[in-house]
């Protein structure tokens, strides 16, 4: 009798839960935990955004502009652990203030890139003709010109600030994206679920964009991940020369370029923002390679 | 011998004179030229031949799916329910499909999309078609797994996960999710071994009376029509040679070209004896003769058949055999030694 029961009771477990999906991302995570390098460059951007949050909450404007000349050059010690700078301002506290525009600009210019890029490099792949030549022709010019370069140009219309920055670099990020889709979604058009879509009725975008592009987005991340990496590069490159960041803000390249005239005097003022350049760019490339291999469900066992 | 639930009048389906070609750079493949037949509720017709016969791209002409370019469609009406098929723009086409007609495709382990799990896949088939939220219609997604014999829990899975047989039924529930009036099989169980073969079959039978869908067998298999059809159209380089009930057909064969294909079919009573296939390659689609395609391969041609075009001879109300031969009034195949 309690075995029959019991028996109602699991059965009704399971007609309960055989409702729910498996979540696709808690499959994905969990492949994801395993890899080292992978959760060695996640661990890595998570304490850079955390830093980055506490560099909001308790780090002021102030804190990082204010000139204090009797206190320059110091060596890293107790109480300014990556020591101060040519107007003896905590470089500690500078290098953390910049983590929101290495960061920013690294998020949001790749996003605007593949948002923009995927979504052009999909409707040329997948619709072909004239549709692909002229988004084609267009991406060619683009790539054609140098990354650095289309951003100082960019820049130097619009004028130096963060947002014309993180604008300028997130157009050089366009066209990468635009010819990946594409020749993803080729490699994948052809395919009998394609048509096997079509005669259920749907439509040709629908089909496009929630049918071929899943199938084609895993290389797209991970060129996205590696993306985020050289355009924090950029974002720092571009400060460096002057076009990024107006210089007293603690932008990383900012920092580097700011440094560079002691360096010989005090190393620690390039070494530092240096290595935080360094820490994120391997991070994302590390995380990169780790969703690859994580977002591909052939390898789901 | 019919089944007197599937006997109704009502035609679902209605192909007159359809002909399609695929235009390449060199040459043209004339692919179907001129099919016409029809299908009447709950009936299923098997569409017969070897590969090459222009079977599946007849099935693709159904759905209006024929690729283009190179396909082109010359002439011919396909009626769907009342739908023309070949004159309605994109977005009407997007409602007939799947929802009056649908098609299973012949391998399942491309068909479906290998990064969506299968629950999703039925679903989307199911909202595309009918106002539903997304929980009912993954609701009814997880009903339509259940009835193709996969547990429900199972519709988070990915097609990886499955194996050949299991995704065929996929297939099949995606198919009928929104229960259309004519399901096209293309090869359905070609990819499958036999055990699982069968119990494919069984289940799209079981299928079929219980929706009262319309079925088209598209096979090179004699065995899957004698199980699954009422109606038999044999293939030959795009023209139905001959077409009748399951008994007109294999019982009272008429064309050569049929019996060839009976001939050609290993029969477990008469092991030792040597199989009679036909002889010669099918008819290049590119360069067709002038006259019957099958004469160059025909052991009862005569000139007459190889100038023009066959002639079409009725049998009785439900059996038609396109052959000149039959001009003759006395003329006769062989026959093929009835299978037990």
């Amino acid at each position: 009798m309690t075995a029959v029961t019991q028996k109602q009771g699991q059965s009704a477990t399971l007609a309960s839960r055989r409702y729910k999906k498996k979540s696709g991302f808690v499959e994905s995570w969990n492949r994801l935990k395993t890899n080292p390098g992978a959760m060695f460059g996640l661990i890595v951007l998570i304490i850079m955004v955390l830093l980055m949050i506490y560099s909001f909450l308790f780090i002021t404007k102030d804190d990082v502009m204010a000139i204090n000349s009797g206190n320059r050059f110091k060596p890293p010690s107790a109480q300014h652990p990556f020591g101060t700078d040519s107007m003896g301002r905590d470089l500690f506290k500078r290098t953390i203030y910049g983590t929101r525009y290495s960061l920013t600009v690294g998020f949001f210019s790749v996003a605007f890139g593949f948002i923009v890029g995927v979504f052009f490099g999909t409707i040329a792949g997948y619709f072909g003709g004239w549709v692909e030549e002229i988004i084609m022709r267009v991406s060619d010019v683009m790539a054609s010109i140098p990354g650095m370069l289309l951003g100082m140009v960019i820049v130097a219309v619009l004028g130096p600030s963060f947002l014309n920055l993180l604008i300028a670099i997130g157009i050089s990020n366009i066209s990468g994206f635009v010819r990946m889709a594409r020749a993803s979604v080729l490699s994948v058009k052809g395919s009998e679920f394609v048509e096997a879509a079509r005669a259920i009725g749907m439509s040709e975008i629908r089909i496009a964009f929630s049918q071929v592009l899943p199938n084609s987005i895993s290389p797209l991340i991970v060129t996205a991940t590696a993306r985020i990496a050289t355009s924090v590069l950029a974002a720092a490159g571009l400060s460096f020369i002057g076009f990024g960041v107006p210089v007293p803000l603690p932008e990383w390249g900012a920092l580097i370029s700011d440094g560079r005239n002691y360096l010989s005097l005090a190393p620690h003022l390039t070494l530092f923002p240096g290595i935080f350049i360094m820490l994120v760019t391997f991070a994302c490339s590390l995380l990169g390679d780790g969703l690859r291999d994580a977002l591909d469900p052939k390898l789901k066992q | 011998m019919i089944d007197e639930s599937t006997t109704n009048s009502e035609v679902v389906l209605e192909v007159e004179d359809l002909v399609v070609h695929y235009e390449l750079k060199n040459e043209t493949v004339k692919a179907v030229n001129g099919v016409s037949f029809s299908l009447t509720k709950g009936r299923s017709i098997g569409l017969v031949g070897e590969t090459g016969a222009g079977k599946t791209t007849t099935a693709l002409a159904i759905m209006n799916l024929v690729p283009k370019p190179p396909g082109v469609i010359k002439s011919g009406t396909i009626d769907v329910c009342g739908y023309k098929m070949l004159e309605l723009k994109p977005k009407q086409l997007e409602k007939i499909r799947g929802k009056e007609i649908s098609m299973i495709f012949q391998d399942p382990m491309t068909s479906l999309n290998p990064v969506i799990p299968v629950g999703d896949q039925i679903a989307e088939s199911v909202r595309l078609h009918e106002n539903v939220s997304a929980s009912q219609a993954y609701d009814r997604a997880v009903e339509m797994l259940e009835l193709v014999g996969i547990p429900g829990e199972r519709a988070g899975e990915y097609p990886h996960q499955f194996s050949g047989g299991m995704r065929q039924r996929v297939l099949i529930a995606i198919a009928l999710a929104c229960n259309p009036r004519i399901l096209i099989a293309d090869e359905p169980t070609t990819a499958l071994d036999v055990t699982i073969q069968a119990q494919v079959l069984n289940m799209i039978n079981d299928l079929k009376k219980k929706f009262g869908t319309a079925l088209i067998m598209i096979t090179h298999d004699l065995g899957v029509v004698a199980k699954m059809c009422d109606d038999v159209a044999v293939m030959y380089a795009g023209r139905i040679v001959e077409k009748g009930t399951l008994e007109d057909v294999f019982n009272d064969t008429k064309h050569p070209y049929t019996e060839g294909l009976f001939n050609s079919l290993p029969d477990i009573s008469k092991k030792g004896t040597d199989l009679k296939p036909i002889p010669g390659q099918i008819a290049d689609p590119t360069r067709l003769p002038e006259g019957c395609a099958f004469a160059p391969r025909c052991r009862y041609a005569t000139d007459a058949c190889r100038e023009k075009p066959p002639t079409i001879h009725q049998i009785s109300p439900t059996h038609f055999v396109e052959c000149t031969a039959y001009d003759d009034p006395g003329f006769h195949i062989e026959g093929w030694q009835n299978h037990g």
